[in-house]
């Protein structure tokens, strides 16, 4: 009898008592399932990964395919970059917020804008009432770009932006601050989220329909590959469908078939692969079920590097490297209990950090109330130091390789992806399954379930529907004081009695023409930038030429 | 047959957080209410409007982007311009609690907030109903 024959004898018995042991004292639960839903077995065993071939799917970190992580030494080389997403009120607000977060120890910025600027629309607007400054900063041209960084030297900072529609001209806003720096273009390192396709199915600040705004993408995946080499150009984004309530499954798989159908688009557009590939990154969500997160972290890597290779004949090794930012999970907090979301975040932070995230988001304990304050998001900072330096999760590489569990689920993640992937190539693709609303229609129905089965007590919150205490109202929340959207459109007013508003005409025309042809975008909306033209003004001159979005509604 | 309570599921303002009012949207459905959910982006007249034009009961709005204070009794000031006093209003989302009072001075009859069921937003609703359905 060889080990395996062994081991399924020995396995046959045990489940022989498993069944009588609960025929006396039944289980806890008639069905027991991952944070996703997913089937989850008593015992997983080497029968549940006997038949994986360990160089092929698992292999070594650093190398093909990347399943264990995509470098050689991960954390024992260098830590993940601990981001704060921020920003709110004004620049000069987010830019004290900016210089707090640096001093207490994080590597990087990422910003938070408004919705105004997010949409495109300046401050002075009629549909930004009662919006400026609220969920982000707001920023209408260079000259509130150049106060949110002033005094941080972006030749020595990377910076984030969760910004998409209009990506290209807050990227252009970045690039003239490092030029009034005297930092090149080619010195900085950062990332634009420029990501439309899930703003269509899960976050909602689009602007132009898809045709036009693939080729805004394009257009800078274009320009920094030569002018900006060392910029992410797309951050492709899973963490806004999963808190839209999509699976775990769901997440992967929509996210590289965005992915997909950005790099169909880059080389539709002439591109050669290798040229922009390297500088894709991604962002993933970290929930609360520990194992299946981290199985889901490696099953991305391994299915999107196979994409790479396979679909895409892909040769440079960094093409095939699926490098993620992860933020912890919004939706998985509570507004009863705040402290609990603590802990919370503590595991969700522990699952990025043993999937090999190269970037991370911890959410501070108040952000189901209102923006986090400078106490709480010490604490979410203090959060993945501890995991860093204090855990031991660091000191070896993918330690949960070979768990029986993990393995057979970062395979099963895998499967799953790679069926709805299939679905969605069979559809035309990830553009066209938006449009028919199918991507949309699977994570409201994952979301719906999700939430009977709160209400059903199925699944337990602690704190929400078990475990419940009285509380006194929160108190010390952050509130943005309603007078900054009058301080922005004061600034505005001013800005446009002072501008050369001859040149920024000039800038707009020439937008506008090369709009219809089939020029890159980014030299010129810099040029319109430098002059001040404000965001709404480019914006409303691309809306001119491109249409807008209009939202497939369903239910 | 009982006459279905006809609600209107409206996204106020420039928020893209639309997770929670679908849901809802679903669940009052399955309640047996007649459902019309406005997508994102819509302004006080669009919501005001559409439901005149859908001669609903309930108006049910989501907002998670902090601009309720703005956007809540704005659609109150419009309703009552166009005599619908008689439309029950409510509204959810990341509302502090300390700007409730004040919505509710404005005539929203709830707010409900993070980590409400379904189920006690339907029971509101029955019981709060201001017309007849």
């Amino acid at each position: 009898m060889n080990e395996i024959e062994t081991i399924q004898q020995a396995n046959t018995a045990y489940e022989a008592g498993v069944q009588k042991a609960a025929a006396r004292f039944p289980e806890r639960k008639k069905m027991f399932t991952t944070g996703s839903n997913a089937p989850v077995n008593t015992l997983y065993t080497p029968l549940d990964t006997k038949d994986i071939n360990y160089v092929e799917k698992i292999g070594f970190p650093g190398e093909y395919p990347y399943t264990r992580g995509v470098q050689n030494t991960m954390y024992r080389g260098r830590l993940w970059t601990m981001r704060q997403y921020a920003g709110f009120s004004t620049a000069e607000e987010s830019n004290k917020r900016y210089k707090f977060l640096l001093d207490q120890g994080t590597t990087g910025l990422s910003v938070a804008f408004d919705l105004p600027t997010q949409i495109g629309y300046d401050s002075d607007h009629a549909l930004s009432q009662g919006e400026v400054g609220k969920v982000g900063v707001a920023i209408d041209s260079l000259a509130d770009m150049e106060i949110l960084f002033d005094g941080i030297p972006l030749d020595k900072v990377s910076t984030s932006m969760t910004i998409n529609a209009p990506a290209s001209v807050l990227l252009a806003m970045y690039i003239a601050v490092a030029e009034k720096q005297g930092v090149k273009p080619e010195q900085l390192n950062g990332t634009i989220q420029n990501d439309i396709l899930k703003e269509y199915v899960a976050r909602g600040t689009y602007i132009f329909p898809p045709e036009p705004s693939m080729r805004l993408i394009t257009d800078i995946f274009a320009y920094c590959s030569k002018d900006v080499p060392n910029w992410n150009t797309i951050s492709i984004s899973g963490y806004h469908i999963r808190e839209a309530g999509s699976t775990a499954s769901q997440e992967v798989a929509f996210t590289l078939a965005d992915g997909i159908a950005y790099v169909d688009a880059a080389i539709k557009a002439g591109l050669s692969v290798d040229d922009f590939a390297p500088r894709l990154s991604f962002f993933f969500n970290s929930h609360n079920d520990l194992f299946e997160e981290v199985a889901k972290f490696r099953a991305a890597r391994r299915v999107w590097a196979s994409i790479m290779k396979n679909r895409f004949k892909a040769s440079n090794p960094k093409s095939l490297m699926l490098r993620f930012h992860t933020q912890t999970g919004g939706s998985t907090l509570t507004a009863q209990q705040p402290d609990n979301n603590i802990v919370r975040v503590a595991i969700q932070t522990l699952a990025a950090v043993l999937g090999g995230t190269q970037s991370l988001h911890t959410n501070s304990k108040d952000e189901a109330l209102a923006l986090p304050t400078e106490a709480s998001v010490r604490i979410a900072l203090r959060t993945q130091q501890i995991v860093a330096y204090e855990s031991g999760a660091t000191e070896t590489i993918d330690p949960l390789a070979g768990s029986y569990y993990v393995e057979s689920m970062t395979d099963r993640i895998e499967k799953e992806a790679l069926e709805y992937i299939a679905r969605i190539d069979s559809m035309g693709g990830a553009v066209k399954a938006i449009e028919r609303g199918y991507v949309q229609q699977e994570i409201q129905d994952a979301a719906y379930s999700y939430q009977m089965d709160i209400e059903s007590g199925e699944r337990v919150v602690v704190g929400m529907n078990k475990f419940q205490i009285k509380e006194a109202p929160p108190t010390g929340l952050l509130k943005v004081d309603p007078i900054v959207g009058e301080q922005q459109s004061q600034k505005l007013r001013e800005l446009r009695a002072k501008r050369d508003n001859a040149a920024v005409k000039n800038s707009l025309v020439t937008l506008e023409k090369a709009a219809q042809g089939n020029d890159n975008l980014m030299p010129l909306i810099l040029d319109a930038v430098r002059c001040y033209a404000t965001l709404g003004e480019i914006c409303d001159i691309l809306r001119g030429i491109f249409g807008e979005y209009q939202q497939k509604v369903i239910l | 047959m009982e006459q279905k309570i006809r609600v209107l599921v409206a996204k106020p303002g420039l928020d893209g957080h639309d997770r929670g009012a679908k849901v809802v949207a679903r669940a009052f459905r399955d309640a047996g209410m007649e459902v019309i959910y406005t997508g994102l982006r819509q302004t006080p007249e669009q919501i005001v409007n559409a439901a005149l034009q859908e001669d609903v009961d309930v108006v049910a709005m989501s907002i998670l982007s902090g601009a309720h204070n703005h956007l809540f009794p704005r659609v109150m000031e419009l309703l009552r311009e166009k005599n619908m006093d008689d439309v029950l209003v409510i509204g959810g989302g990341v509302i502090p609690d300390e700007d409730i009072p004040g919505l509710k001075a404005a005539g929203i009859a709830e707010i409900f907030t993070p980590g409400t069921a379904t189920g006690t937003t339907i029971e509101f609703i029955k019981n709060n109903l201001k017309r007849k359905a």
